[in-house]
């Protein structure tokens, strides 16, 4: 099915979200939507889907004007919607969720067989025939639940099917089977709409490339003729020359030390984070990364080995602890686990000021004035709730709750994941200028380029040790040469 | 930063419903021409105020606290034994009441977070041992008398110049209302409405989740004891003075715009809830409805309130797309 959007203009108690944006999807190609935070890219995929109407504007379904009233007429016209957050009823089975709503009948009763029978049917055709169709939703992982929303707009005869983020929440070896999905829908006839931050998945899928920019259509590009600069650069509408601020001086010394710690996730692990530093830790989803991080910081304690802070040895068997031992750490999850979201940019940045400190330690913390203005990046205040904020925003909230405390390690899980170009940016000048300020970092990230041009170094996990350690600027390779189980040896 | 009052989210409706319930009563009741109908007034809503304070705590930290209306009937037929019609026995009697209190709070608190059951259940499980420990005590007809000293608290008050006398349960209550607000802008009451709103986070910015839990149902049980005393002296004794003040002080914490489940809403606005919903009753009391209505009234404001707040949420949701568009991130 081919999809014209023409003109599309939408705006919300008078802030306008779209300004007359043009985008053409044809039938067998996958069209990548890209753009900043607040760019519109999910007010276009709402107007699409049907949730919005636009204020002015046309939609064309292969030439022939269409108004959608709700989703439901989009999704009857053919046009399938993958949000990041998935519409499935986890106690129902893969099969029902496919059928939801519109479920086969025989003689009164829904027909359970035949339901079952073509879910499995398309989940062959997709090739993944190892999900059951009669499992509960809630025991899939969030791949298999992506491939069930796929298959529910396969089964619904969907011309259209719309991606939001696919890859966001997926790990590196399950990227490849989306990459997969997304080829056999292609092949089948299918316009694909594939929104993402990532320049790689980018430009490894799509044939066209449409960026949109503070709600207005900047350009739309074949993919083989742009370079990743040239759009960023499109993004961003200026070039960012230096993305990763310079590093800074030699490195002070050891302030967070750990010799042959251990617990059932990772074994022996032996480093060292100077004051000034930021130490990457690279690995491979589940080679004890994050398993790393939330040891040091006592949700799952080492069993074995020692910690020190600045020399002194620190037992740490629970956050607080960690806390009050001068440690902070910025979790991947920012929404379940690193804000309180109702609550206002004040109280979030205080958080752990009050959770975890007591007299002396809560008075000689950071000077909050400064502190809040430099989080507090809206115009409405302190006092607005985290909410409302854009990711990039809420991750400054998140750092700031920990530079409340001045901590003298600082661990940082994916500090960039779901935030665009702008707030990345500000982040990583954000963790270079706590470093210069005597700070030891210790950084997580599965964005290579991102660690690379962060790190003084780089220490390479693999099945929870770890494998090596890289100095800065090494090459993608070396790190997943080591990441992958090759000896150091080979990097060279 | 300049300072500039602010109301907390979902407290500007209770306040426009209670400012028109007072206005109301003006015209109503001819009682209500002169500062001594309003007095009287908050004299009669003390009780019930001072519950909702106690049940905003535990609302607000994600909780519900049933246990509240049976341990208000006990502590009256406690004192009303323990007492038994002679002052000498007053203070020591109160001192016992409030630490029976804080331990039913203490018991509430430590089953929902060290035994992980929901608070619902648990206290519900309290309500139900309650009751049955009372009637099998007293047999339905509690034993004992007050002392006239201990009856004070409820009934007497002070001469104040201008006001004329004022009851010591509105100066209770004054007493109980400023230091909650104090306390919920303080760091602790920060943190509390934090666990309500993301447990985990507050867990991992190192708090601690369960001692603060604790707190709000050990404040719930001691506010309830309080509130006991208060009508005690009010109303006087009997098996049947508890009977459902869970529940009028729950509504009264929604009217308030506290949202179930915690993590939003102001404890002066769950008091101005009690206040509304006493302030109603009164007037509906001047209008010559039937007080049998009070329970169905109370079912309905329940229902509208919680209401009002989801759907104030859904209207906001489609009116302002979270700013700027987190989702696509």
């Amino acid at each position: 099915m081919n999809v014209r959007l023409e003109g599309i203009t939408k705006s919300f108690l008078g802030v306008t979200v779209l300004r007359g944006v043009d985008l053409e999807l044809r039938a067998g190609e996958v069209h990548a939507l890209v753009g900043e935070n607040g760019a519109g890219k999910s007010t276009l995929l709402k107007v699409l889907a049907g949730v919005h109407r636009p204020d002015s504007g046309r939609i064309l379904l292969d030439g022939k004007e269409v108004s959608f009233g709700t989703p439901r007429d989009a999704h009857a016209a053919g046009i399938s919607i993958i949000h990041q957050e998935f519409n499935l009823l986890e106690h129902r089975s893969v099969a029902e969720n496919v059928f939801l709503g519109r479920e086969p009948v025989r003689r009164g009763q829904v027909d359970r067989r035949s339901m079952e029978a073509e879910t499995r049917r398309l989940l062959d055709w997709l090739g993944v025939g190892t999900i059951d169709p009669a499992t509960a939703v809630a025991r899939l992982s969030v791949a298999q639940r992506q491939v069930v929303e796929i298959v529910k707009a396969l089964s619904a005869d969907a011309g259209v099917l719309a991606m939001d983020e696919p890859t966001a929440a997926l790990a590196d070896h399950e990227v490849e089977l989306l990459y997969a999905l997304v080829g056999r829908l292609r092949e089948r006839g299918m316009a694909i709409l594939y929104v993402s931050h990532r320049m790689r998945e980018v430009f490894d899928l799509s044939r066209r490339i449409t960026v949109l920019k503070d709600g207005a259509f900047v350009a739309t590009s074949a993919t083989g003729d742009i370079t990743s600069d040239q759009l960023v650069r499109q993004m961003v509408g200026r070039p960012l020359e230096a993305l990763y601020p310079e590093r800074g001086n030699a490195a002070g010394d050891v302030r967070l030390a750990l010799s042959a710690a251990g617990n059932g996730r990772v074994r022996d692990l032996t480093f060292e984070v100077r004051a000034g530093e930021i130490v990457g830790l690279a690995g491979l989803q589940g080679s004890g990364r994050s398993a790393t991080a939330r040891a040091i910081w006592g949700v799952e304690p080492f069993a074995t080995g020692s910690v020190a802070v600045d020399g002194v040895p620190v037992r740490v068997d629970r956050p607080r602890t960690a806390v009050r031992a001068g440690i902070g750490y910025v979790t991947e999850d920012r929404k379940d686990e690193g804000l309180a979201l109702r609550q206002s940019v004040k109280d979030n940045v205080l958080l752990v000021r009050r959770a975890a400190l007591r007299g002396a330690a809560a008075r000689r913390a950071a000077d909050l004035t400064e502190l809040l203005e430099s989080v507090t990046v809206t115009a409405r205040g302190p006092h607005q709730e985290v909410r409302y904020l854009s990711g990039g925003n809420q991750q400054k909230v998140v750092l700031g709750k920990w530079l409340a405390v001045e901590p003298r390690v600082l661990i940082v899980d994916e500090p960039t994941r779901g935030i665009d170009v702008g707030a990345k940016q500000a982040v990583y000048r954000l963790l270079r200028d706590l470093a210069g300020g005597g700070v030891a970092i210790l950084m997580i990230s599965s964005e290579l380029p991102e660690l690379i041009g962060m790190s003084d170094r780089i220490l390479v996990m693999h099945e929870g040790a770890v494998a090596g350690e890289l100095p800065a600027g090494a090459s993608e390779e070396a790190v997943i040469r080591l990441a992958t189980g090759h000896g150091i040896g080979d990097a060279a | 930063m300049t300072w500039r009052p602010r109301l907390a989210d979902g407290t500007a409706p209770v306040l426009v419903v209670l400012v028109v319930l007072l206005v109301a009563l003006a015209f109503a009741g001819p009682a209500y021409a002169e500062p001594a109908g309003y007095l009287a007034l908050l004299k009669r809503a003390a009780p019930l105020m001072i519950l909702a304070i106690g049940q905003y705590f535990v609302v607000v930290s994600g909780g519900y606290d049933l246990s509240v209306g049976s341990l208000v009937t006990a502590e009256v037929v406690i004192a009303a034994r323990l007492v038994d019609g002679d002052d000498a026995n007053t203070s020591w009697v109160i001192a016992l009441l409030l630490g029976f209190g804080v331990l039913v709070g203490l018991v509430n608190g430590l089953i929902t977070t060290k035994l992980l059951v929901p608070s619902f259940i648990v206290t519900l499980g309290v309500l139900l041992v309650l009751d049955g420990a009372v009637f099998l005590w007293t047999g339905g007809a509690p034993r004992g008398a007050l002392s006239p000293s201990f009856r004070t608290f409820g009934r007497g008050g002070i001469d104040v110049p201008v006001l004329g006398q004022v009851p010591w349960s509105v100066l209770i209550l004054l007493v109980v209302l400023v230091a909650a607000a104090l306390f919920m802008r303080g760091g602790t009451g920060r943190t509390l409405l934090a666990v309500g709103d993301n447990d985990t986070a507050v867990r991992l910015a190192g708090g601690r989740v369960d001692r603060l839990r604790l707190i709000a149902f050990v404040l719930s049980g001691l506010l309830a004891a309080l509130a006991a005393i208060l009508l005690a002296g009010f109303a006087g004794v009997s098996a049947q003075v508890g009977n459902g003040l869970e529940f009028r002080a729950i509504t009264a914490v929604v009217l308030g715009g506290v949202l179930l489940g915690g993590g939003r809403g102001s404890v002066v606005a769950a008091a101005a809830g009690a206040l509304s919903l006493e302030a109603l009753f009164s007037l509906l009391n001047l209008l010559g409805v039937s007080g049998a209505l009070e329970s169905a009234v109370q079912g309905l404001i329940i229902i509208a309130a919680v209401a009002y707040a989801a759907r104030g949420t859904g209207l906001r949701r489609v009116l302002q797309p979270r700013e700027p568009e987190p989702v696509t991130s």
